[in-house]
């Protein structure tokens, strides 16, 4: 029983942060057609300053907002002055987002060295929660309802802003957005910063379950790719659903099969793909 | 190329050994064998249009399985060698038919996902790969009897084996199914209109570049005598189509001139260096905002150029 239990919950929370990371990937794709690869080095880049940040306030959600924000201005800055100079050169641009993952992931090992650094779980949040003889780390349920509230909010956002009408209005048809005078050119720095930012506050959050070590960009990045290959680009509910389908398998499959969690992985993936290439909740031509 | 540079190209290739010290000759070696790896995944890239960023897969698996059986079941290499060039191309034939449910991006993102999850299954699969520590103590094959212990003998037999697999490849870009490829790079459309199965030309030029990553594979396999999962990994996918692209994408001198100065950039920044991966990330950069169509048609234009001046 204990062990469902944890398992379980285990994957709701990795689940959870598989979201904040993939949502992101997922709408900056769809908005620029632009496969961000730099998306796991900027969840790692956010675990990293995260810890930083945690030295001199010892307050993970604080860390998790300034965390965000940082990653935020850095994607900011690689949307504006290095991608920007690439439109329309899609192979070109995804070898950058490549190039820059690269760079960033150096960069961590340089500066926060080879060691893995543990994040501790906020205080409140240590002591196990025992309700009829079985014990839940809280924690991880913070960071599932945290996911939901961003899934909710960014659904809000899209669907009842007038930056995500014309969010939506660039997915559907770019051309045509531009013609009715959408600033597209902003837009698509919004939209970067905003996948920058949750990656970044995704990485930070993450730190008390997986905490912040080299090669984390590579462990998340493939995760994130499966998640939206299964969802479906450019879809919220997708990377939504997606990340949950992940997270199970992937959870349950490193406690049941270690040496094969990854083949374990990958079934959904090809089941998905051989009878729904564009995912499960893709839209076609998107 | 006119007939006498081909014969100065052949005539200096052989001299490899003749001229240059141990250390140039084993550099060139990993030249020819980097060269097959880039050729491969251009037949994907360059002619298909087709961007991948797993063809690490194709080269790793075949060294694992050819490490894996001689380790495992005391194979000769007689039937090592085919067994994992066999593997290799069945798996390929599966992860092509997955991949190529999308064209594009969407691709990209499905070979890189595949091969991440080839690379984890090499480091995570401890009872089969031997995890970080890799699969060492390997051999290298005595072909008709003459060892390749040495460094003239294995650059020689690398060699051979170049030179066949890049003329087997020229031999397949020249061919009508060649021109049919192209075809659906450019015009993917018009060629089903045409009556042509689009798909099934992607899936073979898919299986074929595969087998070509394994040969790599083998000949990596016995120039170092060890194999690890970093071979698996997305740096070494990125290496390789950063040297088709540093060369020229759809040329077919390109990714050999690439392959051999990420190689060489790679041996000379590991001398004086640790921060490959950095000085990677920022030759990515360079060449992507400030070359993008790569130095052979770079250097062609500018020769171009040259000779209309003096006409």
């Amino acid at each position: 029983m204990q062990f469902w239990v944890i398992q379980t919950l285990n994957s709701l929370a990795l689940g959870g942060l598989l979201f904040l990371l993939s949502s992101g990937f997922s709408l900056i794709f769809g908005l620029m057609r632009i496969a961000n690869l730099t998306h796991g080095a900027l969840f790692m880049l956010g675990a990293y300053i995260g810890v930083t940040i945690l030295k001199f306030i010892p307050n993970l959600w604080v860390a998790a907002l300034l965390g965000g924000l940082a990653v935020a201005a850095f994607g900011g800055l690689v949307e504006r002055f290095i991608l920007r100079r690439l439109p329309g050169n899609v192979l070109g641009q995804v070898l950058v987002t490549l190039g820059i993952s690269f760079i960033i992931a150096d960069l961590c090992l340089i500066l926060w060295g080879g060691d893995p650094i543990p994040v501790p779980t906020p205080q409140a949040l240590q002591k196990p929660l025992v309700v009829a003889g079985v014990s839940f780390p809280p924690y991880r349920l913070v960071v599932l309802a945290l996911a939901i509230v961003v899934a909710l909010a960014l659904y809000l956002l899209m669907e009842r802003t007038r930056l995500g009408a014309m969010i939506r209005a660039g997915i559907d048809g770019m051309q045509m957005a531009r013609a009715v005078g959408i600033p597209v050119s902003r837009l698509f720095t919004t939209v970067f910063c905003l996948g920058a930012a949750l990656a970044g506050a995704g990485g930070i959050l993450g730190g008390p379950i997986l905490s912040a070590y080299p090669g984390l960009d590579a462990d998340m990045l493939p995760l994130a790719l499966i998640v939206v290959i299964l969802g479906g680009v450019g879809s919220l509910v997708g990377a939504f659903v997606g990340s949950f389908i992940v997270g199970f398998v992937y959870t349950f499959g490193v406690a049941l099969a270690p040496d094969l969690a990854y083949v374990i992985l990958f079934l959904p993936m090809i089941f998905v793909i051989a009878f729904r290439p564009r995912g499960l909740f893709g839209r076609a031509g998107a | 190329m006119s007939r006498t540079s081909w014969i100065v190209l052949a005539l200096a290739l052989v001299a490899v050994p003749w001229v240059a010290g141990e250390f140039y000759v084993n550099l060139s070696s990993q030249i020819l064998i980097a060269a097959i790896f880039a050729a491969s995944l251009n037949l994907l890239v360059g002619y298909g249009g087709l961007p991948s960023l797993g063809h690490a897969s194709y080269l790793g698996v075949a060294a694992y399985v050819s490490a894996w059986l001689s380790l495992k079941f005391g194979l000769g290499h007689w039937i090592t060698a085919p067994a994992a060039l066999a593997a290799t191309t069945l798996m390929a034939c599966v992860f092509g038919w997955v991949a190529l449910r999308a064209t594009g991006l969407g691709f990209l993102m499905i070979t890189l996902a595949l091969s991440q999850v080839l690379w984890g299954l090499g480091y995570r699969w401890v009872s089969v790969t031997n995890g970080d520590n890799g699969l060492s103590s390997l051999t290298r094959p005595a072909p008709f009897g003459i060892s390749l212990e040495s460094a003239m003998a294995f650059y020689y037999f690398a060699l051979i084996v170049t030179v066949a697999s890049i003329w087997l490849m020229s031999r397949l870009v020249a061919s009508p199914f060649g021109a049919s490829l192209r075809g659906t790079r450019d015009q993917a459309r018009r060629m089903a209109a045409l009556g042509h199965d689009v798909w099934r030309i992607r899936w073979l030029t898919f299986v074929y570049a595969s087998f070509g990553g394994a040969v790599s594979g083998l000949l990596y396999v016995y120039y170092h005598k060890y194999i690890h999962p970093t071979s698996l990994s997305l740096t070494s996918s990125a290496e390789a189509l950063l040297g088709v692209i540093a060369g020229g994408a759809g040329t077919l001198a390109g990714p050999i001139v690439g392959a051999g100065i990420v190689l060489v950039l790679k041996n000379y920044a590991s001398a004086y260096i640790e921060r490959w991966n950095m000085l990677l990330g920022f030759v990515f950069l360079a060449i992507i905002l400030f070359m993008p169509d790569g130095v052979v048609p770079g250097l062609r234009r500018a020769w171009a150029r040259l000779r209309g001046d003096k006409a």
